[in-house]
């Protein structure tokens, strides 16, 4: 056990240091002046050219430079926007508890409907409910996510006006920001109208997830089918049966949590596409997270944004599926042997 | 569909499995109903409000010091009052925190009588101890007036407006009178000083706050966190995403505004259409032209619309070679179709501009030349000048939209193409709207699509601050172009009051603009509005900013008036009795 954590932890550190050194590169391969990509500053002076310079130590050796880049990002101090002269660290801190939020609640809904649609499918197979629930998990898996929202808002809101197309709650609701949850900061603000206040959150959050989570659960609803599937085929399922065992005292004691392991590991797969189609959403909806952010970033070509929003969002979706990784080969060492290179 | 087959389906499969399922079916009831009951029609929020989608982040909440209309919008008739005031409909100046004034006969003097019920905002920031009085006035002024005042420098000791006008040297001096009484002396008489107070920019800060945020060491924020007397309190702003106002209780005129005010900061015009559309925004500015037709199809919006005081153009900037040589200038001129651009990027709704001022002015030229489209003659000029095939240059285009430009990146493109044709490669360049101007001021640019919105009728407000050789610190000349020649006409048609005479120079002026080409009018545009028909009230206000304190709210959703808003209505009703 203890192995396996140090092979994965050494996983971790070297792909990080990976990234980190490629982001140091980034400012400059980008267009433009390096000086201004890294500090998000044109250096309107010979002198304040010099000082910056200074500061970023781009007169030391290519060393001192990357030293000092690991530096400030462990100090916080990730520069500033070149569109807005914002403090990128407190812009992500604002933007990704929203992207976390969303992705929450797109896998949250994915897994409490597809991994019972799949049993209900997997184990009823070739009758019409099964064939019914194919059917819906190949169409959402077909659909280009950011084609499925745009449908969404036009039905939805702009022909229906049903719900609101942007944003996570109305603008009228002056809930202070806690945690950057959403839900949780409603709960914790003092404002007096908290039960409209979470109406209407739910409201802002119905067709985002449902954009993200329809495409998730399709692949759910399969990945558990073919589990439990192969499951039922399995000799001591056949023993089972064979002793007089109920069908639900099969499902429960015997096929339930065996079907259920190979499906964690397919989550972990899942996770970047989960993250890069909340991305594509929070752009539609104007959901203030960090793929909104980033590609505001990119239109305005803000080379000190892009580099650290892109940082901060491969370390993110890289350190997920390594902890996945590492749960599920926890909960299941028979694997190791046989699949030990998946990532 | 979706919801309905699948709650079907756990139903059965709990009918069968007994109760094991039963955790699963309440997940599953708990977030049908939530669907079902999120589909309803708007709850009520229980607030009397108001969201304005506006385009773009202020620059700071100060109006001196920014000639922008987004942070005019933002704060210029929300968060303060002037000394006088222009009545929107009919253009003429009323006093608003004077009580009366007077002009001496000589034109020199000016007396300032103020109100004595004026207090100003009370905030988590800020408790002021007095009311407004001569002491505020003598602040707001001499911080851009006086270059040795303390508050000065402080963010930038820019004043945009004011020094493209010249107006700090206008002034002799402002003298306290009284408490409630001060004296504004000029050198020179100045028939547009009074307007001049009345514009947006004219705004009268709080001296007592300034005193308190220079005592405490950060006198910067008095540009960031706002107190002024004005119908609306700043409570939050957050760059890319919202403004938060709050209603002033004590405003000492008669407002119907609500008790909250929104800026939802909605960048893209399809976007704001969109909400306003779905109700989440009830008023939007700048509405796409292509989306007009769909404003004014729909019974829940009504489309406001006026003929714009404005002016759209290329300029190109002439401190900086080979743009210094008028060859040039007038060769990219000539390359572009001007037709083509209003076509395609105003849809029709705005008229070909021949020069400065669009054909509301009284100085109006009907028969100013103009260039027509003729590449081969660009072509000719740019070898005579030495320019090279293949010559590379930047066209900054405004990443807002505005009247005089809808879509200047769309313009930019246009006139890519046509640059293409006559040997010119064009890199497109488009910046945060603040970054963007900030670099203009600074001369960073080739050549950039922007326009000017009149702050009043005068056509002086179009010819000096555009292009005189004074307004290029203040970065209002966009062309950065400077002409003894132009300066001098320009002065010497505010001396006489003849509009004929005026007009005479204005038009020598047309002339010279003409032969220099530091830029290529465009196209002077309607200006529009669109805001959902539960608003009452709402105007376009023609001299800057926009205006929310008669807006009202009268109902939202289906038929739910609110009592918030009943009351409020109520307790103004003696004040409104002549408004209704």
């Amino acid at each position: 056990m203890l192995k396996l954590l140090v092979r994965y932890l050494n996983l971790m550190v070297l792909t990080i240091f990976a990234l980190v050194l490629l982001s140091f590169f980034l400012p400059f391969l980008f267009p433009g002046d390096t000086l201004t990509n890294i500090s998000g500053i044109v250096a309107q002076s010979a002198e304040q050219r010099a000082a910056l310079e200074g500061v970023y130590q781009l007169d030391k050796s290519v060393f001192h430079q990357f030293a000092f880049y690991i530096e400030s990002l462990i100090t916080g101090n990730w520069g500033i926007s070149l569109s807005d002269r914002a403090n990128l660290y407190d812009d992500i801190q604002l933007a990704f508890p929203a992207t976390l939020e969303l992705v929450a609640y797109a896998l949250f809904v994915s897994i409490v409907i597809g991994i019972p649609l799949g049993f209900l499918s997997g184990l009823k197979n070739h009758n019409p409910a099964d064939f019914s629930v194919v059917t819906f998990s190949i169409v959402g898996y077909s659909f280009p996510v950011f084609w499925l929202a745009l449908i969404f808002i036009t039905i939805f809101c702009l022909q229906l006006e049903w719900l609101p197309l942007s944003g996570r709650i109305d603008l009228l609701f002056d809930v202070p920001v806690n945690t950057g949850f959403i839900l949780i900061d409603i709960a914790l603000s003092d404002i007096s109208n908290k039960y409209d206040a979470y109406l209407d959150a739910l409201r802002h959050l119905i067709l985002p997830t449902a954009s993200v989570a329809i495409v998730t659960t399709a692949l759910f609803i399969r990945f558990t089918r073919r589990s439990i599937m192969d499951v039922m085929k399995k000799d001591y399922i056949v023993a089972a049966k064979s002793r007089g065992f109920t069908q639900s005292q099969i499902f429960f004691k015997h096929a339930f949590k065996n079907a259920l392991l190979p499906i964690l590991p397919m989550l972990a797969l899942q996770v970047s596409t989960l993250i890069t189609n909340v991305m594509i959403i929070e752009t539609i909806f104007s959901w203030p997270g960090v793929g909104r952010w980033l590609i505001q970033a990119i239109y305005q070509q803000d080379y000190p944004a892009i580099r650290i929003g892109m940082l901060i969002v491969s370390l993110f979706v890289m350190s997920l599926t390594i902890t996945i990784e590492f749960i599920t080969r926890a909960i299941d060492p028979a694997r190791e042997r046989a699949e030990s290179a998946t990532i | 569909m979706t919801k309905q087959r699948t709650s079907k389906t756990m139903l059965s499969i709990k009918a069968r499995k007994g109760d094991k399922f039963a955790l699963i079916k309440a997940t599953f009831l708990a977030c049908a109903c939530l669907f079902v009951a999120a589909c309803g029609k708007p709850a009520p929020h229980g607030v009397n409000a108001i969201t304005f989608c506006s385009e773009s982040n202020p620059a700071s909440f100060n109006p001196q010091l920014d000639t922008s209309s987004t942070t005019a919008d933002a704060s210029a008739h929300q968060i303060y009052d002037r000394l006088l005031e222009f009545n929107p409909s009919d253009g003429r100046i009323e006093p608003s925190l004077a009580s009366s004034y007077s002009v001496s006969e000589d034109g020199l003097t000016y007396t300032f009588q103020l109100r004595k019920d004026v207090s100003f905002h009370e905030t988590d920031y800020f408790t002021p101890t007095r009311n407004f009085n001569a002491d505020d006035v003598i602040f707001s002024i001499e911080r851009w007036r006086n270059a040795a005042h303390p508050y000065h420098d402080v963010n930038g000791g820019f004043y945009p407006y004011f020094d493209s006008l010249r107006l700090d040297q206008r002034i002799k001096s402002v003298e306290r009178i009284n408490g409630y009484r001060v004296e504004i002396t000029l050198f020179k008489p100045d028939s547009s000083f009074l307007a001049n107070l009345a514009t947006d920019f004219a705004v009268i800060l709080s001296e007592e706050y300034a005193i308190k945020l220079m005592t405490e060491g950060r006198p910067a924020e008095i540009d960031r966190l706002p107190i002024g007397t004005g119908p609306y309190k700043f409570r939050e702003f957050r760059q890319n995403q919202y403004i938060r106002f709050t209603r002033n209780e004590n405003y000492f005129l008669p407002t119907t505004g609500p008790d909250q005010l929104v800026f939802d900061i909605t960048s893209k015009a399809s976007l704001r259409m969109a909400k306003l559309i779905t109700g989440e925004c009830d008023a939007v500015a700048f509405p796409s032209q292509s989306d007009l037709a769909v404003i004014e199809e729909r019974t829940d919006l009504t489309l406001l619309e006026k003929p714009g005081l404005n002016v759209g153009f290329w300029a190109f900037n002439a401190s900086k070679a080979p743009f210094d040589n008028p060859k040039v200038r007038t060769a990219l001129a000539l390359a572009v179709d001007k037709t083509s651009l209003l076509e395609a990027v105003y849809l029709g709704q705005a008229t070909r501009a021949k020069s400065l001022v669009p054909s509301a002015s009284w100085a109006y030229q009907s028969n100013a030349r103009e260039l027509g489209y003729n590449p081969v003659r660009a072509r000719e000029l740019l070898d005579e000048a030495g320019i090279p095939y293949d010559f590379s240059m930047d066209i900054w285009a405004m990443p807002v939209q505005r009247a005089y430009n809808p879509n200047a990146l769309k313009m930019a493109q246009l006139i890519k193409s046509y640059l293409a044709d006559v040997g010119v490669r064009v890199n497109i360049i488009s910046y945060d709207w603040n970054i963007f101007r900030e670099n203009l001021r600074l001369g960073l640019h080739d050549s950039v699509l922007i326009g000017w919105n009149a702050d009043n009728g005068d056509p002086d407000n179009f010819y000096r601050p555009l292009l005189t050789c004074d307004a290029i610190p203040s970065g209002t000349n966009r062309a950065m172009w400077c002409n003894k020649q132009y300066d001098a006409l320009i002065e010497q048609a505010l001396l006489t009051d003849d509009f004929e005479a005026r007009t005479q120079i204005y038009h020598q002026a047309n002339a010279l603009i003409f032969e220099q080409m530091p830029l290529m009018p465009i196209a002077h545009a309607f200006q529009y509005q669109a805001v959902r028909n539960d608003i009452g009230n709402m105007q376009i206000n023609p001299y800057g900013g926009i205006r929310f304190d008669t807006v009202e709210r009268i109902r939202r959703g289906d038929s739910q008036t609110f009592e918030l808003s009943i009351q409020t209505q109520n307790e103004n009703k003696d004040d409104d009795e002549d408004r209704n």
